[in-house]
């Protein structure tokens, strides 16, 4: 038994059981009907956490196998360049509605994100947390670093918000009548980051192109401006 | 699908290079992203090999992001006291960050095409 207890320490049962649960949820969204709710990142990495919370094992354990998995997310986003020259035309079109509306979006996310937080009484530290968490995972835990906030807090933050703008980016669309796609794409890259932009490459290779900039460009913005604005209000 | 994954995982180094050494804040995979994208406009073509490697990542794109959702919600822990303003923040500010985002662009989008 001794050699079976020590498989939860090596890479490939976490691999396996990440790439199983992931494709179960998939099939599962599916089959009833492809609901956007039903995602399958939040689904499977729920019951991933859910099973290490209730046995008791370790994330460093997990992370044996999962890094495998995470590693490759550094090629994917490299590869969204692919998506982006494939639209050049479209985007070049368009260079000036896109460097505005990323602008106002990435203030509308880290300006709401605080004050709404600090209007319903969250600690000091929570609401700083919260200004970084519509961009890219390792510029938020840069920029929380920076500006004095919780970077464990932020991660969880920025995670929420990715699969939540996944979930629900369709259904804000149509009931706001956004149906420009270069205009789903780009809401999607500014306000959840890679997880959103994953979704928007689902959709089509105009809304992943636009989903791609809108992310570089507002990880960008984030980064450099956030710093100094946490500064002013402070 | 070996050269374009070598051609991937080479811009990414290049990247890291390049956010290393300048300082920049901005991740490696995102430089190696913007880089590979100037090689590509400079060229002006994608190679095959490139194209069936990119598509098959991103094919399984969400996957990708599984490992880092476990890790972060075993932190819920952290915020439990702030329960509310923080799901009332986060739902908030990222529905509104997609409105705003998505109405500023499709209202100066249709400016633009309309005038010739």
């Amino acid at each position: 038994m001794n050699s079976l207890s020590t498989l939860s320490r090596e890479p490939l049962l976490w691999i396996a059981l990440t790439v199983g649960l992931y494709l179960a949820a998939q099939r599962l969204q599916k089959a009833l009907g492809g609901f956007a709710l039903l995602n399958p990142v939040l689904i499977a990495g729920a019951i991933l956490a859910l099973f290490l919370g209730s046995t008791g094992i370790p994330l460093v354990d997990y992370d044996r196998g999962g890094q495998w998995i995470h590693f490759l997310l550094g090629p994917a986003t490299v590869a969204l360049a692919v998506p982006l020259f494939n639209r050049l035309h479209q985007i070049r079109q368009s260079l000036m509605p896109v460097l505005v509306s990323v602008a106002a979006g990435a203030v509308t996310a880290a300006g709401s994100a605080a004050g709404i937080s600090r209007a319903l009484g969250a600690s000091a530290t929570t609401v700083l947390s919260m200004t970084p968490k519509s961009v890219s995972t390792p510029i938020a835990i840069g920029v929380a670093e920076k500006i004095g906030a919780d970077p464990g807090r932020t991660v969880l933050f920025v995670v929420v918000t990715g699969i939540l703008g996944a979930m629900t980016g369709t259904g804000l669309f149509r009931l706001l009548g956004i149906r420009d796609r270069r205009a789903q794409g780009m809401a999607l890259g500014v306000a959840a980051h890679g997880i959103g932009t994953s979704r928007a490459v689902e959709i089509g290779e105009t809304e992943g192109a636009f989903a791609s900039l809108a992310m570089g460009l507002t990880g960008l913005l984030t980064a450099v401006l956030l710093p100094f604005a946490v500064r002013l209000f402070r | 699908v070996l050269v374009g994954f070598a051609t991937l995982v080479g811009f990414q180094l290049l990247g890291e290079i390049v956010a290393r050494g300048s300082g920049l804040p901005v991740p490696g995979t995102v430089i190696g992203m913007f880089l590979l994208f100037v090689a590509l406009a400079v060229r002006g073509k994608v190679p095959a090999s490139l194209q069936k490697t990119s598509s098959s990542l991103l094919g399984v794109l969400p996957l990708l992001f599984v490992p880092a959702t476990t890790g972060a919600l075993l932190r819920w822990r952290e915020v439990a006291g702030d329960a509310l303003p923080v799901a009332v923040g986060v739902v908030a500010s990222t529905w509104l960050a997609m409105a705003v985002t998505g109405l500023v662009f499709s209202r100066l989008i249709r400016d633009k095409e309309k005038t010739p």
